[in-house]
């Protein structure tokens, strides 16, 4: 009995996972078929330039790739300081009881759906910036908003790494009388590094990714951001403003951002599997 | 193993034939304009409830999603909130239901009480990136525009003359709801909206004030009189001569049986 259920789990398995990597490869050469008669026609020159305006037969994507790439860097970079010590501070130095209702707190904010953090950013956070920097709906309040929305990522998996952290460790910096500063800068914190890095850009991936929340803070206006308060679009919200209404070339001009799109976050996620360890 | 196969099988199955089963005859598809739909949505409950057994199926995706499924089949009835280009007049026959305008709108604390055609061009093209250059205050101007295909933009586009890149925005927007809240969150914004929702808007608190056009006010009783420069019809569009049922949705659509559903979301029976 139990050697034929042994039998079937490891079929069953692979086709399982063999229909998972054949869904993503059928996704990719839909967007490939769908990006096509664009990318047929105009050939890849016409993607290159700075001007979208696809009614217009003007396809560049290349302010929209940059914008992209700035906001999610953007991102990262005030949620990457702030989740690794919220990491440290919920595994080190908060009370057990504390610490367990702060980690519940990250869960809690890692399950608000993007369009919660996209309203609030738009009803909230928007008019608040157009007070100080008009028009309020930036690069700036997109990276705020997605730096909020991938803090708990990036703290809850940095906080796991350095739960794996071996005891033996820490307790070889007590013995040797070293600092907590010390032992959580030169210790812990090295030896979680690859985890660390990993929540890093798996946060990255998301905000690459994300568009409602983009879409409703970033003002959506093709162009090179001159300044961190200059609106912004994004391939994820150029997809999402424009899909519903564009036939023809447009529509195909959509397509060819979401591939570049998927290719930014693949690269992405190679990257992140270069990083991971090898036999974790 | 051989039982999941066949389940697979199965699904596969089912799921290749779902598109085919749920083309029931009595069931009327709607798709297009994010305008036209919640209006067709109830007055498809109104029909179904006259024609028991009738199913009104409405979907949204702007008016070129109701041009392109009613030219090539996948809608019974195409929802179109601008007339149609000739082009699509060739294939296309439109059924006007009901007419809407599209105002100019500033937040409620902006002393601007109008502006003319010309400085309406200024302002969106760039030129005057100042209140202060439109008799206003001294603080700058926060220009909302719409994403490329909306009818909305198109409307404008034609009305001022411009092309869509001539347009320079600090903020593009999708729909009606979120240029409202982006106007009435920027003291120095302006943008253009339905006039429908935005009265709603406006009796519902929010701080936006609507701009006249050419010295005609923003009203809903302008719209209805044909005196307001920016005004669109909403159509139900059909490919050729509509099915029997079809028609039968078209004419109550066109009766008064439904005024008060046309006034209830702030649009103007078109005269007849």
């Amino acid at each position: 009995m139990n050697r034929s259920a042994d039998a079937l789990l490891a079929p069953l398995t692979a086709a399982m996972a063999g229909a998972a990597a054949l869904l993503l490869a059928g996704m990719l050469g839909f967007l490939l078929a769908e990006s096509w008669p664009a990318l047929a026609h105009g050939g890849w020159l016409r993607f290159v330039g700075l001007a979208w305006y696809p009614l217009e037969g003007h396809f560049g994507l290349a302010a929209m790739c940059i914008a992209t790439l700035a906001v999610a860097a953007l991102a990262i970079l005030l949620a990457a300081p702030l989740g690794l010590a919220c990491a440290l501070f919920a595994r080190f130095q908060a009370p057990p009881a504390l610490a367990a209702g702060f980690r519940g707190l990250l869960a809690l904010m890692a399950g608000v759906p993007s369009v919660v953090y996209g309203f609030w950013g738009l009803t909230v956070l928007v008019p608040l910036v157009a007070r100080w920097q008009p028009p309020g709906a930036s690069l700036f309040t997109a990276g705020l908003v997605l730096a909020l929305m991938i803090l708990p990522t990036v703290a809850l998996l940095a906080h796991a790494a350095l739960a794996a952290v071996p005891r033996s460790l820490l307790d070889g910096a007590a013995a040797l009388g070293l600092t907590q500063r010390a032992t959580l800068l030169k210790v812990a914190v090295p030896a979680a590094r690859r985890g660390i890095a990993g929540g890093v850009l798996l946060g990255l991936a998301r905000a690459l990714g994300e568009t409602m929340a983009v879409l409703m803070v970033a003002g959506n206006v093709v162009q090179l951001p001159a300044s961190v308060f200059d609106p912004v679009r994004v391939l994820t919200a150029n997809i999402a403003l424009e899909m519903a209404y564009a036939t023809g070339t447009h529509r195909a001009g959509l397509f060819v951002s979401g591939l570049l799109l998927a290719l930014l976050v693949l690269g992405l996620a190679w990257f992140a599997a270069r990083l991971e360890p090898r036999h974790a | 193993m051989k039982h999941t196969l066949t389940f697979l099988a199965t699904l596969l199955a089912v799921l290749a034939f779902l598109p085919a089963a749920h083309a029931a005859e009595d069931k009327l598809v709607l798709t297009g304009s994010s305008t036209v739909a919640p209006l067709a949505l109830e007055i498809g409950k109104r029909f179904e409830a006259a024609n028991p057994g009738v199913r009104v199926d409405v979907q949204t995706g702007g008016s070129s999603r109701g041009v392109a499924d009613a030219m090539n089949g996948l809608a019974d009835i195409g929802l179109v909130s601008r007339s149609l280009k000739p082009v699509e007049a060739k294939t296309l026959v439109a059924h006007t239901i009901a007419l809407d305008g599209v105002a100019l709108i500033v937040h409620a604390g902006n002393p601007v009480r109008q502006l003319d055609d010309a400085q309406i061009k200024a302002i969106y093209t760039g030129r005057i990136r100042d209140w202060r250059g439109a008799g206003g205050p001294d603080r700058p101007i926060t220009v909302v525009s719409k994403a490329e295909g909306r009818s909305t933009l198109e409307l404008f586009l034609h009305y001022t003359g411009l092309k869509n890149s001539q347009v320079r925005a600090q903020a593009v927007i999708g729909d009606n709801q979120q240029g409202i809240k982006t106007v009435a969150g920027n003291p120095g914004a302006i943008g253009y909206v339905s006039i429908g929702a935005a009265e709603y808007a406006v009796e519902h608190g929010i701080p936006i004030r609507l701009l006249p056009m050419a010295g005609v006010a923003a009203t809903t009783d302008a719209v209805q009189r044909g005196r307001f420069p920016l005004t669109r019809p909403l159509n139900l569009v059909t490919h050729g001569a509509p099915s029997p049922l079809a028609a039968r949705f078209i004419a109550f659509a066109q009766s008064p049986a439904v005024r008060d559903l046309i006034e209830a979301q702030y649009f103007v029976p078109p005269p007849r």
